[in-house]
């Protein structure tokens, strides 16, 4: 018997099919977009124990308020959002040991040795009337002053950027340069007709 | 010497498209393997705010999502004054249910994940950047209260000049 050649299949309908497959997974999904500011919120109080008033030193307190004109001030200066990031990253560093800013306090951390940790605490306080862009733009600021303290802490001791260390490093920087923001209970200048 | 083609006599050959598909198949499952399927239909309009400090959240499965934003269509719910509402899961909820409708919202989202992986249950905040913060701290203080303390506040990234 002579070999007979397989006819060709067509198979332009297969990729007909595979284009509406793929046009549909295009619309009905979205790219990883679960991005943001990690926060954590203080655990409920109890109702029982009364709320104990603890006393922080004043020199301790960096007071960053934002009102409903979504205006910045921090110790009772009016300042630009882009100043924040420098005075927080003073406040935290303290680098002449600046009677004003916060006193430090010497731990020993596993792999730093002893380190002067800074005892300063962001206090955050918004309006109801703050616009939520401006509040996330200063938990922002907040958080790269943060992250660049901790990023010449990690050159400085390891040589390298705090992403780049293993979580055991990453761990000891992290105790040295803590995230410390208290979120005081909002103030309501703007009352003007809306909820509460 | 040149032999010239008897004109209008040759088919045109067939394509093989069967490579095509091949192609397109790929496409398909890069696509599949990289993209997660939107788990609600958002009612609200929303634009995140923009952020440099960002990071990802590491597994998706463990975040529960809450929208605020302008309501798309007048028929949805809205706070007072009527300008924002606040969606979870498929639809936008009522102001008097505020409240409880979000304490609800947390409770079934923790019983949904297993009892170890519940104390790293995110809830992702994703809220316009228009809304006053009115709207977003009663839903902080609804959360802390039930004690849901992971949160995010979702942003997008900026691209620094």
């Amino acid at each position: 018997m002579a070999k007979r050649k397989t006819p060709g299949l067509n198979t332009g309908a297969m990729s007909d099919i595979s284009f509406l497959l793929l046009t549909f997974f295009l619309l009905t999904s979205s790219i990883n977009t679960e991005q943001g500011i990690p926060r954590k919120l203080p655990p409920p109080k109890n109702d029982d124990s009364k709320e104990v008033k603890v006393d922080i030193n004043r020199r301790n307190v960096l007071n960053v308020l934002v009102n409903f004109r979504d205006e910045i001030s921090v110790n009772g200066d009016v300042i630009m959002i882009t100043e924040l990031k420098d005075k927080a990253k003073e406040f935290f560093a303290n680098p002449t040991n600046d009677p004003s800013l916060p006193e430090k306090q010497s731990k020993s951390i596993d792999g730093l040795g002893d380190f002067a940790v800074s005892k300063g605490v962001v206090s955050l306080t918004n309006d109801q009337g703050t616009s939520y862009n401006t509040y996330v733009m200063v938990q922002n600021e907040l958080q790269r002053a943060v992250n660049e303290l901790r990023d010449e802490t990690a050159l400085q001791y390891f040589g390298k950027k705090y992403n780049a260390l293993d979580s055991s490093a990453q761990r000891a920087i992290t105790t040295a340069i803590p995230m410390s923001i208290s979120e005081a209970p909002p103030i309501d200048y703007s009352n003007t007709g809306a909820a509460k | 010497m040149a032999r010239f083609k008897k004109a209008g006599k040759k088919e045109t050959p067939e394509l093989n498209m069967g490579s095509m598909s091949d192609i397109i198949f790929m496409f398909l499952f890069f696509f599949m393997v990289i993209t997660t399927m939107r788990e609600a239909t958002l009612k609200v309009k929303l634009t995140a705010p923009q952020a440099t400090e960002i990071q990802k959240l590491e597994k998706k499965s463990l975040v529960a999502n809450i929208y605020v934003g302008k309501p798309l269509s007048p028929n949805e719910n809205t706070l007072p004054p009527g300008e924002v509402s606040v969606q979870l899961n498929d639809q936008t909820i009522k102001s008097e249910e505020l409240v409880s409708d979000v304490r609800d919202f947390i409770g079934t989202e923790k019983e949904s994940r297993d009892a170890q992986d519940r104390d790293k249950l995110t809830f992702s905040l994703k809220v316009d950047k228009d809304v006053q913060m009115r709207y977003v701290n009663t839903i902080k203080q609804e959360l802390r209260k039930n004690n849901a303390l992971k949160i995010n506040y979702a942003a997008s990234k900026k691209v620094e000049k």
